[in-house]
């Protein structure tokens, strides 16, 4: 499992892994922000939170496809779901590799995009918490997603049809801990439920993506 | 097959029946309401639309579970064949109420709870018909599908009560309860009712009419797969 977790973050590191992509995508989400709602910073503190928290989710959104893609592709999908390795932790093994190379580094630069979008100094901390508590909820899901569509064709179109409604929840809960950290409230109770979603997804997800990948691979 | 056969000319009378005669006593044969004037009378179609909307998803789930516990090949068909019936109970919901949101609220869409939760109910059907528009064996289609709407149906639960977190709403409470004080008035409950009765019968009629036909097109890509073999 840690082998193939190095694995994962050794292919998606190398040249044509993608890696980087998700990051330079949410920085020009970001950019490009301010060009369609305009350049008041008063305005722009309103939204910072939620404009990152849609950034980063749509970054994360990028690079799902690649999760089974590539390993679909030249067969080591099948040599997965024959090794001894349950496919239920390959597939929580994805999300992880998955979450290190998207969720985790968008949640580390989220606080200088804050600054570009003028979010205020009390919500940098919770900016990076909340990416960090609910992105892997994220990847979780995706890795669902991606293990429904894996094989199709445009399955990557396909794939934020069925993934987008379900971030919802997770999009939900944490720009309000963001936006509610930015003014001085209380960041308890959606901080709280961000995490109980990220928890579930991790607990329960997994099997249902290893049930829809024994489908597909059948 | 020859039950449901038998059953539909029925169902499809009666459903027919329903619905015309619940509409017509509703919209001609009520009072106006006293503030609402005219524009009350959309709640005969957009209440039971709406019922139908989110009962649908149930009778998906239900349907799915059972395809994949028992996998028995009608429930996977009659849930495919609901989709399309339950998106559109849920648009007409959605468009009604937007009708009547503009006169009444004086906006055509509020992210209200109930509203929001709606829509993305809506999504979800989307998707659920999408994935199997994709896939092209059919049982792999129907076990993703299964899954998906398993799935489908926590999130869309969570999403349910994460969004009275996150906004408050315009949309009136429950108004049809059987325990509660405060109900539609009996004047306007009673063509209600029947309305809501009609739909549901109308929801068996398409359904079984699309599951029937989804059944002979298996049956026929099965007879031309044999033609080919022979």
């Amino acid at each position: 499992m840690i082998g193939l977790l190095i694995r994962d973050l050794r292919l998606s590191v190398k040249a044509g892994g993608g890696f980087g992509l998700a990051l330079a995508f949410f920085l020009i989400v970001s950019v490009l922000v301010p060009f369609g709602i305009g350049p008041e910073t008063a305005l722009l503190r309103e939204v910072s939170g939620g404009i990152l928290w849609l950034g980063a989710l749509l970054a994360c959104l990028l690079s799902l496809d690649r999760i089974f893609a590539l390993d679909w592709e030249d067969g080591s999908l099948e040599l997965l779901a024959t090794s001894p390795l349950p496919l239920e932790m390959v597939a929580i093994t994805k999300s992880a590799a998955h979450w290190i190379t998207t969720g985790l580094p968008l949640a580390l630069v989220a606080p200088l995009l804050g600054l570009f979008l003028n979010l205020p100094e009390d919500g940098f901390l919770w900016l990076v918490i909340s990416l960090l508590v609910g992105t892997p909820a994220l990847s979780a899901i995706g890795t669902f997603g991606a293990a429904l569509t894996v094989g199709m064709r445009r399955g990557g179109l396909l794939l934020s049809l069925l993934v987008l409604p379900l971030y919802v929840p997770s999009l939900l809960f944490g720009s309000m801990v963001v936006s509610n950290g930015a003014s001085g409230e209380a960041v308890g109770t959606p901080l709280a439920l961000l995490a109980a979603i990220s928890l579930g997804s991790l607990a329960i997800l997994p099997f249902a993506s290893a049930s829809v990948l024994r489908v597909n691979l059948r | 097959m020859s039950l449901s056969g038998a059953v539909l000319p029925w169902v499809t009378a009666l459903a027919v029946a329903m619905v015309v005669g619940g509409l017509i006593w509703g919209f001609f044969f009520t009072p106006n309401d006293f503030r609402q004037g005219a524009t009350v009378k959309i709640i005969y179609i957009h209440v039971p639309a709406a019922i139908m909307g989110s009962g649908t998803w149930f009778m998906m789930l239900a349907a799915s579970l059972v395809w994949v516990i028992r996998r028995h090949h009608v429930s996977a068909l009659a849930a495919k064949a609901a989709a399309p019936v339950g998106m559109v109970f849920t648009l007409i919901g959605l468009f009604t109420g937007a009708v009547w949101g503009q006169p009444m609220w004086g906006t055509w869409w509020e992210w209200d709870p109930r509203l929001t939760a709606f829509l993305i109910l809506f999504l979800f059907y989307l998707g659920y018909m999408a994935l199997w528009a994709a896939v092209e064996n059919p049982d792999t289609a129907a076990d993703l599908t299964a899954v998906l709407c398993l799935v489908g149906t926590v999130f869309a639960v969570i999403a349910r009560y994460a969004i009275l977190f996150w906004n408050q709403g315009l949309h009136q409470g429950a108004s049809l309860s059987m325990d509660t004080e405060e109900n539609v008035a009996d004047v306007f409950a009673y063509p209600l009712w029947t309305c809501i009765i009609g739909f549901g019968l109308l929801f068996i009629c398409l359904v079984l009419l699309r599951t029937r036909t989804e059944i002979r097109a298996r049956r026929l890509s099965a007879l031309i797969a044999q033609e080919r073999m022979a």
